[in-house]
């Protein structure tokens, strides 16, 4: 009983807010330092799974297709970001807010089109690797042995992404040109490359988001919007631009949502909307984030 | 020619009666699915309209304006089918009910600024959108509720047309008289530079407020018409994908500008239904079409007409 | 007394930016307050609109206390502002830059059923004559240049009927011609409408054309106060700034 209605929620929420948790991460990196709230990145995390079975199709007779596609995968994603950056987001920067959001959400349109275009409308889907395909048991609940890379490797990832904000010189020109973009100009920071590789760096994680989901779940052109929904929900309740933030809400939201599930079937995601309002309204920059200004 | 210009441009208000009386005489020289056609076209345009006063003339982007648009729809479904109301309190009862979703969830919403205002109104959108599909009792939830059936003058020859027509020119007229009163100016002032208008003695806050609840009255009553259009409503129509639709079409058109908003959805509705029976890639088209508005041609299609005519009158001295 | 200052204090985080000022205008006056640049000029402004809100000390306008009230009442009673970074509304007409202020003033602003081209055209005709920008009237007030751009913010802020101006840096970002020119029209203002002028500046030249009384602050407090000759021969103001040289230059 302990095992089904505890553990096996907590286990699969866990999961569930890793996932949510890189695509967050990246959302919440490029909004907090370019201030532009990104519609498309529900497609990194798309292109992410789809290019994680392209991989895989191609690779289909070697076990290794699945790891090589999780390391090209999400580069391939960055590579896309770094485009869309380039050719698309960069000239937005000083228009208004609400130019950058129709930006992004016409590359939603046109990129959702274009996968379809490409990989057609039946679903995808992808197997566990060989070697992770088993179920083993922890604290008497049964697990896919898939989830503990999950597991193991979101949370190092935020580790390592953390370190690198705080302790190197890229993370800290981050930090500077999330804090005043025109300080952080004079300070002679090339701000326009760093906001290209923040941008890729934002959405290389939504791809790795992606390619983690593949061997769990179907693969398909439309799945990009309910990630979106999430991700930007997580992102609210965790703190615009606060990366721990991302953390925390992917949590807080896996878990609710994960035991929302057994309680209220129906409701799961009425509360964290719901969730999400009562933040807004209370304190808008979330649990984690800075009031602007 | 320079007369003949300057008289027609001087008729100005009267070409809404042409458009109008034009609209008037469709039914006569079109078949029955271009009335059909123009009968969604006529809501989508009062709906876009209706968003518009947030955007174009408010400043306010809000991602959740398809919400009121449910309300106003669901109202008049679920008193129709649950009740014996008259149909024509049915349809009432839209404007009022999306009125007070306007004042509740206004009330929150303007106290935010910008990104977090249009993040509120999304959230906002969503709880109404998994209210409709999980208040089965209620709503009829995925279902939606069929068989809204109205009286059967309505539904004779093009009668139905012609009763969406005169409600949305109706409407029109009245956000006309808005847009263009001292309200409809503050308005402006606000969305211009809220500082300064604060120092004429501009309660912003109070203003914003109202702003948003003319927009959800207006967003309600094309709801009620489309609950009428298609006897029918769906959770499905309340999604924040509809409300980004409506956004679209505020902007294709161009948002500052009053006819903007219709022009867009005119085009948007039109090229929709059209382009979708040659291709599936319609989202495509529509996204690059958005994509190259938002670069190169920010005033819409009805900015870029105004300043090629007033291009052209410079060029030919008119 | 129109504008009483009493011990104005505010800090933002640790830093002090007005400690203890006090000041007095009398109605009819012409005062200046200069100080180096970071000195609170336009923080003080912002105390005294409302703009963020007072630590400590009193504002009595007219004898009554407004240190609590919201920008858009201190609008209301009688107080104009101009401000630093031009502040106009740029997508409207220049007609309807002044219109909206005038319509505000009459309470007519709610009104949603009636054209609003009608209402109060004399009015705002008649500040656009005394700014000089009436047959500009139809263009849109971005398409104006910078000096017709200031102007045009002066009317905006007359369309309230104010009794005493404030203005922060009216001639900053103008050419020595439009300095003038724009000095001009300001004094001319004041003196048909019986208005009380305090405004802040850094060109000294026009500090001492038109100021009766000049204010001088200086991290935030107040260091000297007095007509211009006794400020320009102050020893405490010439160190403030930067060195007598360019002290001296300045009165050249």
């Amino acid at each position: 009983m302990i095992v089904s209605s505890i553990i096996m929620p907590i286990l699969t929420g866990l999961t569930t807010a890793m996932l949510i948790f890189l695509v967050a991460s990246g959302l919440t990196l490029i909004f907090g330092s370019l201030k532009i709230l990104n519609f498309a990145h529900g497609v990194f995390y798309m292109l992410g799974a789809y290019f994680s079975f392209q991989v895989v199709s191609t690779f289909a007779a070697s076990p290794a297709g699945f790891w090589i596609g999780l390391i090209v995968a999400p580069l391939g994603v960055a590579i896309v970001g770094g485009l869309i950056e380039f050719f698309i987001i960069r000239r937005a920067y000083k228009r208004e807010h609400i130019d950058q959001l129709l930006l992004t959400y016409s590359l939603v349109l046109i990129i959702g089109d274009v996968t379809r275009f490409l990989w057609g409308v039946e679903y995808k889907s992808m197997s566990r690797p060989e070697g992770l395909d088993a179920t083993i048991s922890v604290f008497g609940a049964p697990l896919a042995s898939y989830y503990l890379l999950i597991l193991f490797l979101a949370p190092t990832i935020a580790l390592g992404l953390h370190l690198m904000l705080k302790k190197t010189k890229i993370g800290w020109m981050i930090r500077a040109a999330t804090f005043n973009y025109e300080m952080a100009s004079a300070l002679g920071i090339n701000v326009p490359r760093l906001f290209l590789v923040i941008f890729m760096v934002g959405s290389w994680l939504g791809g790795l988001g992606g390619a983690l989901y593949a061997p769990l779940g179907s693969i398909v052109y439309f799945m990009h919007t309910q990630v979106l929904l999430e991700s930007f929900l997580v992102m609210v309740i965790g703190g615009v631009g606060s990366f721990w933030g991302a953390f925390v809400g992917a949590i807080l939201f896996g878990l609710l949502n994960s035991f929302g599930f057994q309680y209220f079937p129906q409701f799961s995601m009425f509360f964290a909307f719901v969730l999400m309002a009562v933040i807004l309204v209370i304190r808008p920059w979330g649990l984690l984030g800075q009031p602007e200004g | 020619m320079k007369q003949i210009i300057a008289r027609l441009e001087s008729l100005g208000f009267a070409w809404w009666g042409i458009l109008i009386l034009l609209l008037a005489l469709l039914p006569l020289y079109m078949s029955e699915t271009y009335v059909s056609l123009f009968s969604e076209i006529l809501i989508m345009a009062l709906f876009a309209m209706s968003l518009n006063i947030l955007i174009g003339y408010l400043g306010m982007i809000s991602f959740g304006h398809a919400g009121y648009f449910g309300l106003g729809a669901y109202s008049t479904a679920i008193l129709m089918t649950k009740t014996s109301i008259s149909w024509i309190l049915a349809m009432a009862s839209a404007p009022v009910v999306a009125a007070l979703g306007g004042v509740v969830f206004g009330f929150f919403c303007v106290r935010l600024t910008r990104i977090y205002f249009a993040m509120l109104t999304f959230a906002l959108a969503q709880i109404i959108y998994t209210i409709a599909f999980q208040w089965e009792s209620l709503t009829g939830g995925d279902n939606g509720i069929v068989g809204v059936t109205f009286p059967d003058f309505l539904y004779e020859t093009n009668n139905a047309y012609y009763f969406i027509l005169i409600i949305v020119s109706v409407c029109a007229f009245f956000l006309f008289l808005i847009v263009n009163s001292p309200f409809g100016s503050t308005l402006r002032a606000i969305r211009e530079n809220p500082e300064r208008a604060e120092f004429v003695g501009i309660k912003i806050k109070a203003f914003q407020l109202i702003g948003f609840i003319v927009a959800a009255v207006f967003a309600g009553i094309a709801g009620a018409l489309f609950t009428f259009y298609n006897g029918s409503i769906f959770p499905d129509y309340l999604l924040w994908t509809r409300s980004t639709e409506a956004l679209i079409m505020c902007i294709l058109g161009g948002m500052f500008f009053f006819s903007g908003p219709a022009v867009g959805a005119l085009v948007v509705q039109w090229l929709g239904t059209v382009l979708s029976r040659h291709t599936i890639y319609w989202p495509f088209i529509l996204g690059l079409t958005l994509l190259l508005l938002v670069l190169f041609l920010r005033g819409g299609i009805v900015g870029f007409l105004t300043e090629g005519y007033s291009k052209i009158k410079a060029r030919y001295h008119l | 007394m129109l504008l009483n200052v009493e011990s104005l204090c505010k800090s933002f985080g640790g830093v002090t930016a007005v400690m203890d000022v006090s000041l007095s205008v009398e109605k009819g006056d012409l005062r200046s307050i200069i100080g180096p640049n970071g000195a609170g000029k336009t923080t003080l402004f912002n105390l005294l609109t409302g703009h963020i809100s007072v630590d400590s000390g009193n504002i009595y306008f007219k004898d009554r206390k407004i240190t609590k009230l919201q920008p858009h009442s201190i609008a209301r009673i009688g107080i104009g502002r101009s401000f630093q970074r031009i502040s106009i509304f740029p997508r409207l007409s220049v007609f309807e830059n002044v219109h909206v202020g005038i319509l505000s003033r009459e309470r007519k602003s709610y009104k949603m059923l009636w054209p609003a081209r009608r209402m109060v055209r004399t009015e705002t005709l008649e500040i656009l004559e005394a700014i000089g920008l009436a047959h500009q009237a139809g263009n849109l007030a971005a398409t104006l240049p910078h000096g017709d751009q200031k102007r045009l913010e002066l009317g905006i802020t007359l369309a309230l009927g104010p009794e005493l101006l404030l203005l922060d840096e009216p001639t900053a970002g103008m050419s020595p011609e439009e300095r003038f020119s724009i000095i001009e029209l300001i004094g001319n203002l004041v003196k048909e409408r019986g208005l009380t002028l305090l405004f802040t500046e850094h060109d000294m030249d026009i500090v001492f054309s038109i100021s009766e009384r000049v204010t001088v602050l200086h991290q935030g407090k107040v260091i000297a106060e007095g007509s211009p000759d006794e400020i320009r021969t102050n020893p405490e103001v010439q160190s403030v700034y930067l060195g007598e040289a360019e002290w001296e230059t300045t009165l050249t």
